[in-house]
């Protein structure tokens, strides 16, 4: 909308918005109130413009009022949540595709030839329905023992359980897309301990035993008084490992800790026994005694006296060592 | 060891799919909380906005004190809130001695803080002190004018930045249709200086002017505020560029009942309810179809009586 003084308002009818770029409000105001007034008024010509824009719409009359047809917004604003990402195809779509396998619509009601009617295909009372068989022929290939049900039932089970793997991968696969459809969350259900996605081991009775008797340390009275289930092992000992010998000995037993602290003082002599002789004094004292022996004997024949030193006798003897 | 977890009832179904990203997005959700302090002015602005956006907002009542939106670590309450009440625009008020009556205006992006803009508030006038004719009172969740004055917001990155975020604010529903009866409110921001913006709200008077188009008048109603700009964060260039991307095709809607064939051409499928015979009207024998009827009797004869000449003729 232009206005005699060229005046140009940026209009975005789209969102009801009008922008003025061009009034110079004054950088000192003379009240508030003319403030106000004049914000409002420049304002007001705004709303005129947009709404001689949208009155100017071909307008279709409801009961509720006159319709007008709002052009798409022209401000860009940033969006609320990312664009959604396409979802990779399915294994079976690929497949498909390789193969130039077409989809086939099918009918919700199938001609059943066994009871001549129409009956639906999948629910309740449904066309070739795996339970409803009376009598399964045996083939040549059977065994005699082989329930033919049985194995229909496990085959089916066989069947379930591989369509569930695969849808499993899917998602998995559509999540690492970043395209999980939106009411489908994937949980992990056990957590590995390890970094690996190995399953957890199966812990056996032992371990068992312990972990409970572990817990039952927690208790007030450490697990004593807990009620045992069947089968269940006593506690093994938790506390620290004493043992005290009896001071007094019974009637007629040795005294075990005399006996004890003697096999002690065995062990430790034998251990350091060189170290208790002091073996060269022990031969010199030897050689010195032998020495005697014979100088002994062959003194005898009679040396004069007044040759021999005499001995003191105020000294006493010196410690023989024996 | 994975599980796959889908919602068991219909309606968590629904909710959920109606928190998917779509390609298209409508009206985005406000929320409205306040951190460990209020002034009495925050309080009523945080309640007033509420009222404003009622259909489209929640808002809480308990402060909350590890919510600091401008630190780097102080996002991750807002960002859960968000996660929680789908919301991707919050109004965070508080008041603290060096930023009184402080108001953080933010937006997210895939519930992680996309850009925040803070403003003060002064000269607050509540909604309770405008005395007005309550026969133009607007109603609740009508699609507002939103008037921005001032070359400021031109100018000033800053204030570029607010206008941006006060119309994602106040726009409400992007609609195709629009009843030109509902027009009631106006939304009136003006520049009146680099740093300062003067936000109210009004109501629309439509009066007869000699054209189709009404002449437009605006009395003040509602909430009343001077905000001053303190502190902003604009959104990273990469961010921003993903946020604004739109796609250019609109979703195809799936014609019903129509189909082209090559030999006859465009072809529809019209369906008719059961006709109950038994139940249905015949005469409606009421005074006044009498006169049609015989009022299209005359006409009949008269035609009949045409016929008769020309065919004599």
């Amino acid at each position: 909308m232009e206005t005699e003084t060229d005046q140009i308002y940026h209009l975005d009818v789209g969102n009801l918005l009008g922008f003025n770029p061009n009034h110079r409000f004054p950088s000192a105001p003379s009240s508030r109130e003319e403030l106000v007034k004049e914000c409002i008024e420049e304002s007001r010509k705004l709303v005129q413009a947009i709404a001689n824009a949208l009155f100017n719409f071909t307008s279709t009359e409801t009961n509720d009022g006159p319709i007008v047809q709002l052009p798409p917004p022209t401000t860009k604003l940033p969006r609320e949540k990312h664009v959604p990402r396409p979802k990779p195809p399915t294994k079976w779509e690929e497949f498909a595709l390789k193969k130039g396998i077409q989809k086939r619509k099918k009918d919700k009601v199938v001609w059943d030839e066994q009871t001549d009617q129409f009956k639906r295909r999948h629910g309740y009372d449904r066309v070739n329905d795996d339970n409803d068989v009376p009598i399964i022929e045996a083939k040549a290939t059977d065994e005699p023992g082989e329930d033919p049900f049985a194995k229909r039932l496990d085959e089916k089970k066989k069947r379930v359980g591989k369509q569930q793997k695969n849808r499993l991968q899917n998602l998995k696969a559509a999540e690492k897309a970043g395209a999980l459809p939106s009411h489908v969350q994937l949980a992990a259900t056990s957590l590995p301990i390890s970094g690996t996605k190995s399953q957890p081991k199966k812990i056996g009775k032992d371990e068992l035993g312990d972990v409970a008797g572990l817990a039952a340390t927690s208790t007030a009275s450490g697990g004593k008084f807990d009620k045992k289930l069947p089968g269940e092992k006593p506690p093994k000992k938790q506390s620290k490992h004493h043992q005290y010998l009896p001071v007094v000995a019974g009637r007629g037993a040795v005294n075990p800790e005399k006996e004890q602290t003697n096999n002690v003082l065995s062990k430790i002599f034998s251990k350091h026994s060189h170290e208790i002789l002091n073996v060269g004094k022990a031969i010199n004292m030897y050689n010195v005694k032998k020495e005697k022996k014979k100088s002994g004997r062959s003194d005898k024949s009679g040396r004069s006296d007044n040759l021999k030193p005499k001995k003191d006798i105020t000294k006493k003897p010196a410690n023989k060592a024996k | 060891m994975m599980e796959i977890r889908t919602p068991k009832t219909g309606k968590a179904k629904r909710v959920l799919e109606k928190r998917a990203p779509k390609l298209v997005e409508t009206g985005k959700k406000t929320l409205i909380l306040h951190g460990t302090k209020t002034s009495a002015t925050v309080s009523s602005v945080l309640m007033e906005l509420y009222r404003l956006k009622k259909g489209g907002a929640i808002k809480y009542s308990r402060r909350n004190e590890n919510i600091r939106p401008f630190e780097s670590g102080g996002e991750t309450s807002l960002e859960f809130f968000s996660q929680k009440t789908d919301c991707s625009l919050f109004v965070y008020g508080s008041h603290t001695k060096k930023r009184p009556d402080n108001l953080v205006l933010g937006r997210m992006y895939d519930h992680q803080v996309y850009d925040l803009i803070e403003v003060g508030i002064e000269n607050f006038k509540s909604l309770l002190s405008f005395s007005y004719d309550k026969k133009f009172a607007p109603h609740e969740g009508t699609k507002p004018f939103i008037c921005f004055t001032g070359e400021g917001f031109e100018n000033v990155p800053e204030l570029k930045h607010l206008k941006e975020v006060l119309t994602d604010l106040f726009r409400g529903e992007v609609v195709d249709n629009l009843n030109l009866t509902g027009l009631d409110r106006a939304y009136v921001c003006s520049a009146i200086s680099p740093t300062k913006v003067f936000l109210t709200h009004c109501a629309l008077k439509l009066k007869r002017s000699g054209t189709i188009v009404p002449r437009m008048e605006l009395v003040e109603v509602g909430p009343s505020m001077d905000l001053v700009i303190r502190r902003n964060r604009l959104p990273n260039e990469s961010l921003m560029k993903e946020a604004m991307r739109t796609s250019k095709d609109k979703p195809k809607k799936k014609e019903k009942n129509v189909d082209q064939d090559a030999v006859r051409g465009k072809i529809g499928k019209i369906y008719m309810p059961d006709q109950k015979l038994d139940e249905m009207h015949l005469h409606d024998k009421s005074k006044g179809l009498k006169r049609e009827r015989k009022e299209s009797k005359l006409l009949n004869e008269e035609t009949d009586s045409k016929k008769k000449k020309k065919s004599s003729e």
